[in-house]
């Protein structure tokens, strides 16, 4: 048999690894549907309603029933919590355990489409989930009007501003994922928790207003909020995309230089 | 306990798995300071024999003593006495390659300041004391084997379980293996050997059984089963591809026997140079010829009709 | 000590050899290496204790304690949180570490190999836990002590009520993961412990509730769990406790037993 020969063009590189990233979701879904479906929705009915029967609308839910205060900052949490799941462990064991990285990038595909495809494959994870919450959420009346669904790509974006920097960091450990472990617990967490989540972060101490700034779950909180109940000047929204995106660029980058030196090419 | 000198005493063995019959009802008897082997290809029941003789693995039916004692009743305190290296190394990957053997040694109630000096001892024997404080994971294979085998001694056994010992490892790492198994066996500890190699078995072994299919097939010394049952030498005859079945008809009156595999000729005879220059005057034109001493593995073919591994 | 008399006692021939020290020693060795996990485990609880109590302080009003007194909702969460984290981690160990050592890192089998029997690796491992949880309860009611949360002596024995709550959790958790079958049915523990965590009353009382829904979250254990650590950390004692502690001690004697057997089945076929 005579070899192909074929060397294929970018676009359809980056589909096949897609292809292949979907082959093994299409088997697995099931464990996926419980963390990024099931939860979300729990976690707005608990706090949302149930806490929420405590909390009177005021200026700290602005003016709102604290469900549909609270919707859209689930959403960008949701976000974050499944681009971090997508691009730690599977992406270290992609290196580590079933080395198919090793094997992908022997093939024609090289390594920056492979890192293009992993990162394709969380946004597309993390934008399916983003929309199927807000579908269902909505039913329940968490969500009051359509600009919930631009909220969508927001929280998408805030996810992968996080999410890129945890490829980064998979492509570096080399460990059992320990390192996931303690950025899960000391950064997820609490980001999730002082970031504005829950009430706005002028409820907290003002020394702790600058970390919440640095994080990228309070810029998303601070559009998908806007984007649903407005209040927002354009300059404003276009800074928090900015570095949003800023975000996004450095830690795509340094993945970039993380897969190349890995992968010792 | 009639017999103190059996360590091991079998009879009608069977292990079932579901409705799958691992091992078909096995005798056997092992005896103090002797190695004894289970020769067998993969899926004959060895393991399964094993697990059994260790007591991690409850018999289905039949009489099993170990050390004199019933497995299913006295398990821990057979254990307590026994030396167990499994066919796959379950090392902790936690620890270090000292606390490996120091860990281990507390599950047997050794004292700590017993296990850190055995420990010491071990790492030594092993020739593992350069390592002793680095993690196990990038250990080769063979130092790997090697600490298994330390860690199986240190409650310092009666008798040693090793199943499968050099599998999966390159001649160097074996012929250091085998010679510290032989030092064990110098120091008069009873050895229990799995093995689908018969070069292994021949060199460890003074006594085996042949095992296939959950049976046992023959037992008894290398030397006297490849007596009993092959002849004393082989000639091996490769051919051009596709010519190989015509010129088994040339051959068949010449030796004791000739069998057919997928790429060779092996015809069993006393004087395999005589028999290759017989067949050289009929005609037979063989890419290459080998005369060699009859092996564990003739044995197996002779009585199976099939090869130890595949 | 008279437990090991029991136990032998109870447990099947050759199961328990009386050394389950020896496997509680050997996670203190490997977990030497890895303090910054353990570190973790006390942050984490008072990360939600601060975000929770001091941010929803200025929203929401007092809540009623367990006898009926007004409580802050800092000093009405706390010991919700406790409970909800002696869980979390007791969960934790007894699953995800249990199933890696069972089916990947085959630690179980090299130690039935010697005189130990399931029965020492299940206590082993489950005290270990409990004496992580331990460290974790003693760090968190400090905190508690500390901004004023707590106002009663009975407070003392909300320490030893972690300890049997994550005991519980333990238990039922090593049963549960020896019917694992893959990484992918963690989803399941997952979908038990998460609403256990949201709805058993840790964040807001049960009166939010409709009637029958109040009477299947009274069924969960996590919620007595809570009931218990909330009557101690407010002084709020009533004889209900008892039954509160006798859920828990359920708990420990079947899921203990069952993941006995179970683990002696996978490990000794």
């Amino acid at each position: 048999m005579a070899a192909t020969g074929r060397t294929v063009h970018p676009v359809a590189a980056i589909g096949f690894v897609l292809e292949g990233l979907w082959t093994w979701y299409r088997r697995n879904w099931r464990s996926t549907a419980v963390s990024s479906f099931l939860t979300p929705l729990m976690f707005l009915t608990a706090m949302g309603f149930g806490l929420g029967s405590q909390i009177r609308p005021g200026p700290a839910t602005d003016n709102l029933p604290y469900v549909v205060y609270l919707a859209p900052a689930v959403l960008v949490g949701l976000a974050v919590q499944v681009s971090t799941g997508e691009s730690s462990f599977p992406v270290l064991g992609s290196f580590k355990w079933d080395q198919r990285y090793y094997a992908i990038t022997a093939t024609p595909v090289t390594v920056d489409q492979l890192l293009a495809a992993q990162v394709v494959w969380v946004a597309l994870r993390v934008f399916v989930s983003g929309l199927a919450y807000v579908l269902v959420a909505a039913l329940f009346g968490a969500f009051v009007n359509a600009g919930a669904l631009l909220a969508v790509p927001i929280s998408m974006l805030a996810g992968l501003a996080f999410g890129t920097w945890v490829v980064a960091l998979a492509a570096t450990v080399n460990d059992e994922g320990n390192a996931f472990g303690n950025a899960f617990r000391f950064v997820v967490v609490p980001m999730t928790l002082f970031a504005g989540t829950y009430y706005p972060i002028s409820q907290l101490p003002a020394w702790s207003r600058p970390l919440a700034w640095v994080t990228p779950l309070w810029h998303g909180n601070e559009l998908a909020r806007a984007a649903e109940f407005g209040g927002m000047s354009l300059l404003t929204a276009a800074g928090h995309v900015a570095y949003l995106l800023v975000l996004v660029a450095g830690g795509v980058l340094t993945a970039r230089w993380r897969f190349h030196v890995r992968l010792k090419v | 306990m009639s017999d103190d000198a059996v360590l091991v005493q079998a009879d009608g063995l069977v292990k079932r798995f579901g409705d799958f019959e691992a091992v078909r009802g096995i005798d056997v008897k092992v005896r103090r300071g002797e190695a004894f082997g289970f020769l067998g290809p993969n899926g004959a029941g060895k393991s399964s024999t094993m697990r059994m003789i260790a007591c991690t693995s409850p018999r289905t039916a039949g009489e099993l003593r170990v050390l004199g004692m019933d497995p299913d009743r006295q398990g821990p305190r057979i254990r307590a006495r026994l030396g167990v290296v499994p066919q796959q190394d379950n090392l902790d990957n936690e620890l270090t390659v000292r606390q490996n053997l120091q860990v281990y040694g507390r599950y047997f109630g050794l004292s700590r300041a017993q296990v850190r000096d055995r420990a010491t001892e071990l790492l030594r024997f092993a020739q593992l004391t350069d390592r002793a404080d680095d993690q196990v994971d990038p250990l080769s294979g063979g130092m790997k084997r090697r600490l298994t085998i330390a860690r199986s001694l240190v409650n310092e056994p009666e008798l040693l379980l090793l199943d499968e010992p050099t599998t999966g490892l390159d001649p160097q790492a074996r012929h250091l293996l085998w010679d510290r198994l032989f030092r064990l066996k110098q120091s008069g500890v009873t050895l229990i050997v799995t093995t689908h190699y018969m070069d292994e078995a021949e060199q460890l072994c003074d006594r085996l059984v042949v095992m296939d299919g959950g049976r046992i097939v023959a037992e008894g010394s290398p030397a006297g089963l490849i007596a009993e049952h092959s002849s004393r030498e082989v000639l091996e005859l490769r051919f051009p591809i596709d010519q190989q079945q015509a010129n088994v008809p040339l051959l068949h009156d010449l030796a004791e026997r000739v069998e057919v595999l997928p790429d060779r000729l092996l015809i069993y005879t006393d004087d395999g140079e005589s028999v290759l220059a017989q067949a050289s005057r009929r005609g037979v034109r063989p890419t290459s010829s080998l005369v060699r001493r009859s092996t564990l593995e003739d044995v197996f073919l002779r009585l199976t009709g099939r090869t130890l591994v595949d | 000590m008279t437990t090991h008399g029991l136990v032998l006692r109870i447990v099947p021939v050759g199961s328990y050899a009386g050394r389950a020290r020896a496997v509680v020693e050997r996670s203190a060795l490997v977990n030497r290496r890895n303090w910054l996990l353990v570190v973790s485990g006390v942050v984490e609880p008072l990360f939600y204790l601060f975000a929770l109590g001091i941010g929803f302080g200025g929203i929401i009003g007092n809540l009623t304690a367990p006898d009926g007194h007004p409580i802050s909702y800092a000093a009405y969460v706390a010991p919700g949180l406790l409970a909800a984290s002696a869980m979390n981690g007791a969960v934790h160990d007894s699953t995800f570490n249990v199933f890696m050592k069972l089916k990947y890192a085959r630690v179980y089998d090299a130690m039935l190999a010697t005189p130990l029997g399931p029965m020492d690796v299940a206590l082993g491992e489950i005290s270990w836990s409990l004496l992580r949880g331990g460290i974790y309860a003693a760090g968190f009611l400090a905190v508690m002590g500390a901004l004023g949360l707590i106002t009663s002596p009975w407070a003392l024995l909300a320490l030893p009520a972690a300890l049997l709550v994550a005991f519980g959790f333990a238990s039922v958790g090593m049963a549960a993961a020896t019917l694992l079958r893959s990484w992918q049915d963690f989803d399941l523990i997952l979908l038990v412990v998460m609403p256990m965590f949201l709805f058993s009353t840790t964040f807001f009382p049960i009166t939010v509730y409709p009637a029958a829904i109040r009477v299947a979250v009274e069924c969960l254990p996590l919620y007595h769990g809570i009931e218990l650590m909330r009557q101690l950390t407010s002084g709020a004692v009533g004889w209900s406790a008892l039954g509160h502690v006798a859920y828990f001690a359920a708990m420990v004697a079947v899921g203990g037993w069952f993941a006995t057997r179970r683990l002696g089945k996978l490990l000794l076929t």
